[in-house]
């Protein structure tokens, strides 16, 4: 299949994968630490004081991008889980993997900076509402995912599993979106709606949105570095056996 | 443009520097961490292919 003159399939082959994500790498991390540079100075040194909370809110620049790319890379890496079982592609179950210690970082952050958030504007450092548990439960899912991977001794059958499990737990996202419209929770509604006009300002809007797209650079940049250690180590080790399965 | 008067002023976050520095410096030190720790996954597999 070619379009705009590539064959995209050629590049679904882990060897010429490879360089590939080593040229894109940087390209990605250095746009994650441009538009960070921006989100964090409008984050730390425009945004004005908000009324109700104080200088505390302006942990929203970061806890907001991080849950964000929690969930997202989670429904990055059960799609790609998806396509690896579908396609029987080993690149695909190996891009599944690299991303899964990226999304576990930033539920931890998600949930840590809440908690930080929570102590001093709701007098909590947590509750067992809705959306802190179902990103807990994220977090247990990423980690479950990656333990259940380095269980299984052979390469293909931690694949498949790994990517079973991945599918499964993705029903938790739509959870964690929903929780607070579904339930009565202690965490804040959506901040922003498809439909209408968000309820914030509009500088800490944007403060907010160039950390998510820092932090999605970010992720893309780190999952691709990763990715081609994956590959490296799996190429190793088939060697490795190959070589000893001659002897 | 800058919102704070001062140095002091920009550390307090109006009492709650505590709280909005952990939360930026964590996440800022999660993210230098990853990255140096592929770093090493990366030189670990150059040795070992020499070796």
């Amino acid at each position: 299949m070619s379009l705009f003159g590539i064959n995209w399939f050629r590049y679904s082959s882990p060897q010429t994968f490879y360089p590939l994500a080593g040229k894109l790498a940087p390209i990605f991390l250095t746009m994650a630490v441009m538009l960070g540079l921006v989100g964090f100075y409008i984050a730390l040194f425009i945004a004005p004081t908000d009324f109700q909370q104080g200088e505390a809110y302006r942990i929203i620049f970061v806890h907001v991008p991080a849950a964000w790319m929690s969930m997202f890379i989670y429904l990055v890496m059960a799609g790609w889980a998806a396509v690896g079982l579908a396609l029987n592609a080993r690149l695909s179950f190996m891009m599944a993997q690299a991303l899964a210690p990226t999304g576990a970082m930033f539920t931890f952050l998600a949930l840590v900076t809440g908690a930080l958030w929570g102590k001093p504007m709701w007098g909590a450092w947590w509750v067992w509402d809705a959306r802190l548990t179902s990103e807990l439960i994220l977090l247990f899912l990423y980690v479950g995912f990656m333990a259940l991977q380095s269980a299984i001794e052979d390469t293909r059958r931690a694949d498949r599993a790994g990517a079973v499990f991945a599918l499964v737990g993705a029903i938790n996202v739509p959870i964690i979106y929903f929780s607070v419209k579904w339930w009565n929770t202690l965490h804040q509604g959506a901040s922003i709606n498809m439909t209408k006009a968000p309820s914030m300002a509009a500088i800490m809007l944007w403060g907010m949105l160039l950390l998510a797209l820092s932090f999605w650079a970010y992720s893309i940049g780190v999952a691709l570095l990763r990715v081609r250690c994956v590959i490296a180590e799996r190429e190793r080790e088939s060697a490795w056996l190959g070589a000893a399965a001659e002897d | 443009m800058m919102h704070w008067a001062s140095t002091t002023e920009f550390f307090a976050m109006g009492g709650y520097g505590f709280y909005v520095w952990i939360s930026f410096g964590l996440t800022l030190l999660c993210m230098v961490f990853e990255l140096w720790q592929l770093r090493g996954r990366r030189h670990a597999l150059e040795s070992g292919e020499r070796a």
